[in-house]
């Protein structure tokens, strides 16, 4: 262990900077997240996400953020593990029917000011699954929602994307809900 | 007891079902079989219905014979196979719940998907019109002095999956564990019925998002064999470097996550690292990090080109040389062994009984792996350990995971270097008539299994058996006697599908 402690001294960190075109737009995008939610929350946004019925596969991508790669965490952008700590709540999936009365319960356990990010095609209208006699259809049928990000699974990147746009919605609305 | 063989020819066997033979069997027959499964001759690969029939798909582990065999019930209700053979008593409440069809004779009638929400009965036979009863699940009693209950989910504190586990400790020790799942029950064989084969295959690689390879490749394996296509070998080919870099992925990512629930975050910072290398050289090689929508029945959508192969050859590199030093971290951290060593045991006994494939399997010394066993094209023409333990502890799940990375890197390695020319893809006919097919697929978690009917060029049933099915179970038996705070760490060496399961 000390090795490759020692090691990591050394070596430049995994962490995204370099300008190749997809990186410079992360780190871009990175820095305005962060004067964003500033202005906005101090300096952090704290998410709890929710699966309401989704394949796994928008988990997989949620769970990429926190790699060493995109590392969101460095800018203040955090995963919690209660909605009670949560300022934005992230659902993926078609809302199914089983999981609609935990989706609404999580959701009134969010303390205001909040607001709903549905990620994922599913998310917006229960996309392949929509019409079955199992699924309520997309998130906003059930909570209201304040931006979709689309995608099958949307990657990590376009997940960050979708998390500026959410803080610039927000700083021109005047009474978020 | 017959053979397995014997066994078949005591009904009538159904034509056209491919590779493996089908038998219209009576009740005396159905019965033959939960006994030979319940005495350990026989495995059982899957049970599944329909309006009213019920199919049970068996393996004979000695010989890897499979079969299936059908029963037909008119009045609604067949004899119990859970009531011998404990691993089919969900899938049967399952049956229960989508079709009214009554496991006669089962010790656990309880619901299992249904949640009484949908606001409809039996949804995959005659649909009932339901208001919800309003009645509480019932959870299986635990009682005893100081005995006090931890009721967690279904939304759970990380970024999971939802699923309900109800814990009953006596202080710190689990004397119980019960799940409750089913909460991410979307309707898919629902969805199947009538859906032409290019809708099919696009549900049927949304079943679980970390297995979409592994499930659109079973799917087409069965419509193959349904349909007698030939696949052209360059998409045989790549099929398989799908599937080897989907298991990578998921087996570096899951090893750090392991640790992680032992609180060792070094191994997971690196191993994500390593897991993410993997996806964007799978994006880069396929257009998509999770490969998704390229597999499909005939062949592939997709070629692979030199770029491709250059990003996988490089992700490869980078594996070989930091991987080592990751796993030298894991073996020689004493407070991380201490954690996982001699945790979370799956006594080899459980696991044979339960067919319990994947890591879980062999890490409880079963050696199954469909790969292997069933040696399905290019696996044939492949070199590959298939690595087995049986201490059946979290440390053992992990090895076995550690040294399927190593099996997968070589395999990628073989199909680059072997990688023939030609066509992606053979037409998918069309055939007016009934054809059956059946598939079974390794995907990293376990076997995965898709039996299908295809009439006029569309689904008319579709099932699909996570591998989660036998798996799930094992985890309730694993906890017992375990400390609570060491939950996340045997739930995350499992590492069951919800989705997968709930379908």
């Amino acid at each position: 262990m000390r090795k490759l402690l020692f090691e990591s001294l050394f070596r430049r960190p995994f962490t995204e900077q370099a300008p190749s075109p997809d990186d410079a737009a992360a780190t871009e995008l990175a820095i305005a997240v962060g004067l964003a939610a500033r202005r906005r929350l101090g300096r952090s946004l704290s998410i709890r996400e929710i699966d309401a019925g989704s394949c796994n596969g928008c988990e997989l991508e949620i769970h990429a953020l926190n790699n060493a790669y995109y590392d969101v965490e460095r800018f203040g952008l955090r995963f919690v593990a209660s909605p009670r700590h949560a300022d934005v709540l992230m659902v993926t999936g078609p809302v199914t029917k089983n999981m609609r009365d935990a989706l609404e319960r999580t959701y009134h356990a969010t303390p205001n000011p909040k607001w709903v990010v549905a990620v994922g095609d599913c998310a917006r209208d229960g996309g392949c699954f929509a019409g079955s006699y199992a699924v309520a259809g997309g998130v906003s049928q059930v909570v209201p929602v304040d931006l979709h990000i689309p995608g099958c699974p949307p990657p990590p990147i376009n997940i960050l994307q979708g998390l500026l746009a959410l803080l610039d919605q927000t700083a021109k609305s005047v009474a978020p809900t | 007891m017959p053979s397995l063989i014997d066994l078949m020819l005591q009904g009538h066997e159904v034509q056209h079902h491919s590779p493996w033979p089908r038998s219209a069997v009576d009740a005396a027959v159905w019965n033959v079989a939960g006994s030979g499964l319940a005495q350990g001759r026989w495995s059982l690969l899957g049970l599944w219905g329909e309006p009213a029939t019920v199919h049970m798909a068996i393996i004979d582990a000695q010989t890897a014979e499979i079969a299936v065999i059908s029963l037909d019930c008119p009045e609604r209700h067949y004899p119990s196979i859970g009531k011998h053979h404990p691993p089919a008593l969900r899938l049967e409440r399952a049956i229960h719940d989508l079709f009214g069809l009554v496991a006669e004779g089962s010790p656990d009638p309880r619901p299992w998907l249904d949640h009484n929400r949908w606001g409809t009965r039996f949804p995959l036979a005659d649909r009932i019109d339901s208001l919800s009863n309003g009645l509480p699940y019932r959870f299986l009693p635990a009682e005893g002095d100081g005995l006090h209950q931890i009721a967690v989910g279904p939304v759970h504190a990380g970024i999971i999956e939802p699923g309900h586990f109800r814990f009953t400790a006596s202080g710190e020790t689990v004397v119980r564990l019960e799940q409750r799942l089913g909460y991410t029950h979307k309707g898919i064989e629902g969805l199947m019925a009538g859906a032409d084969l290019d809708r099919a295959v696009q549900l049927a690689a949304r079943v679980s998002g970390d297995s979409t390879v592994a499930y659109a490749f079973a799917f087409s394996r069965a419509v193959e064999a349904a349909l007698e296509i030939a696949v052209p070998d360059r998409a045989v080919w790549l099929r398989a470097l799908l599937a080897e870099l989907e298991r990578l992925a998921h087996h570096l990512g899951d090893i750090g996550a392991i640790c992680n629930d032992a609180s060792f975050t070094l191994m997971h910072a690196l191993c994500s690292v390593l897991r993410e290398d993997v996806l964007r050289a799978s994006n880069t090689a396929f257009g998509h990090r999770l490969m998704r929508d390229v597999i499909v029945p005939g062949g592939v959508t997709r070629d692979l080109d030199n770029n491709g192969t250059k990003a996988i050859r490089a992700a490869l590199d980078n594996i070989r040389r930091r991987f080592p030093a990751l796993v030298e971290l894991y073996d020689n951290t004493a407070s991380l062994q201490d954690r996982t060593v001699d945790t979370g045991m799956l006594k080899p006994a459980l696991a044979k009984q339960y067919a319990a494939g994947g890591y879980i399997g062999r890490a409880s010394g079963r050696s199954f792996d469909a790969r292997r066993t069933l040696a399905y094209p290019p696996y044939d023409s492949l070199s590959f350990d298939v690595p087995v333990l049986s201490e059946g502890d979290v440390n053992a799940r992990v090895w076995i995971r550690v040294r399927e990375v190593e099996q997968s890197l070589s395999l990628i390695d073989q199909i680059l270097d072997r990688l023939p020319e030609g066509p992606l893809r053979a037409n998918a006919g069309q055939l007016r008539e009934p054809r059956e097919g059946m598939a079974i697929v390794e995907g990293f978690r376990g076997d995965v299994l898709v039996w299908l009917r295809l009439r006029n060029g569309r689904i008319e049933r579709c099932h699909l058996r996570d591998p989660s099915w036998f798996q799930w179970p094992l985890l309730e038996a694993v906890i017992e006697g375990n400390i609570v705070a060491d939950f996340p760490l045997c739930n995350k060496s499992f590492n069951c599908s919800y989705s997968g399961h709930d379908l």
